[in-house]
């Protein structure tokens, strides 16, 4: 801080507070009517019977819910669907992204702006829009997957009505979303140093030594804050989903993921005190991976000298 | 800038300056061949769709027909109306013949570019030929759709959803980025860790609750549940602006300070027009978030048809004619145009404020 300011600091300390609360009132009554409020609230739901059709024969039920949780053979089906999908699709996606961000980082690739904007555009695609495309895409007979897999010999699966085969598809539509993490990823490629790449030169690595031991260690902080995005979305996922099924969770459960377990619940069964402790099994399990992750990126995340 | 991949220091001296520049040219012309094929996969359904929103219905399950979209041709001859057939001939080529007179082994066809010469004699079975299809758009779908799912009501509802939201979103965040990075009040780090907190908060732990209160204030089935929330300040808005607001000299606001400007002054005069790239990026990510969003319209506008915004009405549509294709592809295309249009001509703006707010911390 400038001398200076340190002098109108002085003198205008209270003016200066109250105008800067002022200023951050907005989020502040926000955040109480919005998030802490309605957190505690939904808290309270979920030790209740609470159906919004008869808001009059609220009851207390203790923690009822969570017990029935563990009785529930269909919530126990929808996060093993939900965590096997995790494992699909988030370091699919992460691969991709990386990998186009160093496609077109490339000092070799001709026209990489053009790329970018190709590789980010689908982003900006409504996701109900796009779900549509890939239903007709991937349609069993009549979709340009199969199709294409029919010239080379390969009989295409039924994509979206096998329970094999849906994870894989809404994990291959899934990679329309890369836009913003290959962005990311991008910026952290070029914030590597060159020097390094240099020096890892002169000590003899070839491409994949370099990737591994400069690349990777210096794009680490970038890998991370991917990481806990795609983990919390993949958590909460539901549009393409609940579009492909028709909000059923068809084929036979195979896409009745955590979320839309969790709206049926609660706006299709109205049962809104489940649905409410539903709510902080998910919330739970997001804040528990999130801090496991910080937990262990002192082992992997590189952290900068001048941070 | 990258590094990686630059065979540049080596070739030099194995090939000499004319080798090195050669194999350079060789290098990026392969790259930029794996990009294309890279891109042209990734890209593939946005062509599907385009092909299968101007077929015809019909199209899609003939045999032969080709990807674009296209109709059987036909040739009038003598006043009726006959097929033509790719038909090939001893010589190797193939000619595209109308077949006037079909047998079991053999078959008359006229040439359609000739038809003055009568009837052609073929022999072999005219079952194993292919139609000969002709590229034409068919424009119907779009009507369509236009018209069963009301798309201009849509539109308007979607328009006007987005927009009243973020008028809010964005003078909100811009207030209290201003607060966060120019003032300094007691609890101000706290709080400030407090905002970034709630980006981890799933939508769904406020959602039931906030169900239940907007029930009691008759708000369900109106839009106020997708506008009013949105004027309270949302974390990454917030935190994208201020990021920005920080790298403003303080000496801009300390010059107007001096010339008596008060803070409102100050943030209309000084910082606003020193952050409009940071504040284009914002309102942009938060008009298309508005136009793309699902869940809530979904939970907060179910059964009120006449409200819904586009990424409702669609899956609803979806829901109707999934059997057909051709107007769910047209349907498709009509809704991703405006935000894919918008995205092309703003493309910098959308994808530095992607880079701003993800990375720098």
């Amino acid at each position: 801080m400038a001398v200076s300011t340190g002098r109108l600091r002085g003198r205008f300390a209270d003016r200066e507070a109250r105008a800067g609360l002022l200023f951050v009132a907005p989020f502040i009554v926000g955040f109480l009517a919005f998030s802490a409020l309605p957190m505690l609230a939904s808290l309270v739901l979920s030790l209740t019977n609470f159906d919004p059709r008869a808001p009059d024969e609220i009851r207390f039920i203790g923690l009822d819910n969570y017990g029935r949780m563990l009785r529930d053979p269909i919530l126990l089906e929808s996060l093993w669907v939900t965590v096997r999908f995790a494992l699909i699709v988030v370091p699919l996606s992460l691969g991709f992204a990386l990998g186009v961000a160093m496609l077109v980082n490339s000092t070799l690739l001709a026209g990489r702006n053009v790329f970018r904007t190709l590789f980010y555009m689908p982003m900006q695609i409504p996701i109900v829009a796009s779900t549509l495309v890939w239903i007709g895409v991937l349609h069993a007979q009549t979709g340009w997957l199969n199709q294409a897999l029919g010239t080379v010999g390969v009989t295409g699966p039924n994509w979206l009505h096998s329970t094999t085969w849906v994870g894989p598809a809404l994990a291959l539509m899934g990679l329309w979303g890369i836009g913003n993490m290959m962005l990311i990823f991008l910026a952290g490629l070029q914030s590597v140093p060159t020097e390094l790449y240099d020096a890892a030169k002169v000590d003899g690595a070839g491409r994949i030594a370099s990737f591994r031991h400069v690349t990777l260690p210096m794009i680490s902080p970038v890998l991370f804050y991917n990481l806990i995005i795609a983990l919390i979305a993949t958590f909460q996922y539901f549009t393409q989903a609940f579009v492909i099924s028709n909000g059923r969770g068809d084929p036979d459960g195979a896409t009745n993921f955590l979320n839309l377990y969790l709206y049926r619940q609660a706006f299709g069964f109205f049962n809104m005190g489940y649905a409410s402790a539903l709510a902080w099994l998910l919330f739970i399990i997001v804040l528990g991976l999130t801090i496991l992750l910080f937990r262990t990126a002192g082992s992997w995340v590189y952290q900068g000298g001048d941070r | 800038m990258s590094a990686i991949a630059r065979p540049m220091g080596r070739s030099l001296t194995a090939a000499g300056p004319m080798g090195g520049q050669m194999r350079r040219f060789t290098a990026t012309a392969g790259v930029t061949l794996l990009a294309i094929t890279i891109v042209s996969a990734f890209l593939m359904p946005l062509a599907y769709m385009l092909a299968t929103a101007f077929k015809d219905e019909s199209q899609l399950t003939a045999v032969g027909a080709p990807l674009y979209p296209a109709v059987p041709d036909t040739f009038t001859y003598e006043g009726r109306d006959y097929a033509v057939y790719d038909v090939p001939t001893p010589d190797g080529e193939v000619h595209a013949w109308a077949l006037i007179e079909p047998h079991r082994e053999d078959a008359s066809f006229i040439d359609p570019e000739n038809p003055d010469a009568g009837p052609i004699e073929w022999v072999g079975r005219w079952r194993t030929l292919q139609q000969h299809w002709t590229f034409q758009l068919n424009v119907d779908n779009f009507v369509n759709a236009w018209n069963t799912i009301e798309f201009p009501r849509l539109f308007f509802n979607t328009f006007a959803i987005a927009a009243l939201s973020t008028i809010g979103a964005v003078a909100s965040a811009i207030c209290v980025a201003y607060g966060f990075s120019r003032f300094r009040f007691p609890g101000r780090n706290g709080l400030f860790i407090v905002m970034l907190a709630t980006i981890i908060l799933p939508f769904q732990v406020t959602l039931i609750p906030s169900y239940a209160v907007y029930l009691q204030f008759g708000w369900v089935g109106t839009w106020l549940p997708l506008i009013i929330p949105h004027f309270f300040g949302n974390a990454y808005n917030v935190f994208l602006l201020r990021q920005y607001f920080l790298t403003i000299p303080r000496d801009l606001d300390e010059a107007a300070m001096i010339d008596g400007a008060g803070p409102f002054r100050i943030l209309r005069s000084v910082i606003i027009p020193q952050a409009i790239p940071a504040i284009v990026a914002v309102t942009l990510f938060h008009f298309f978030w508005a136009w793309n969003e699902y869940f809530l319209p979904l939970v907060y506008l179910q059964g009120v048809p006449d409200l819904q915004p586009l990424a409702v009405g669609l899956a609803r549509f979806n829901a109707l004619y999934s059997q057909i294709p051709t107007l769910l592809q047209a349907a498709a295309l009509m809704a991703m145009a405006l935000p894919v249009l918008v995205f092309f001509f703003a493309q910098r703006a959308f994808m530095r404020g992607v880079v701003f707010g993800g990375v720098e911390k």
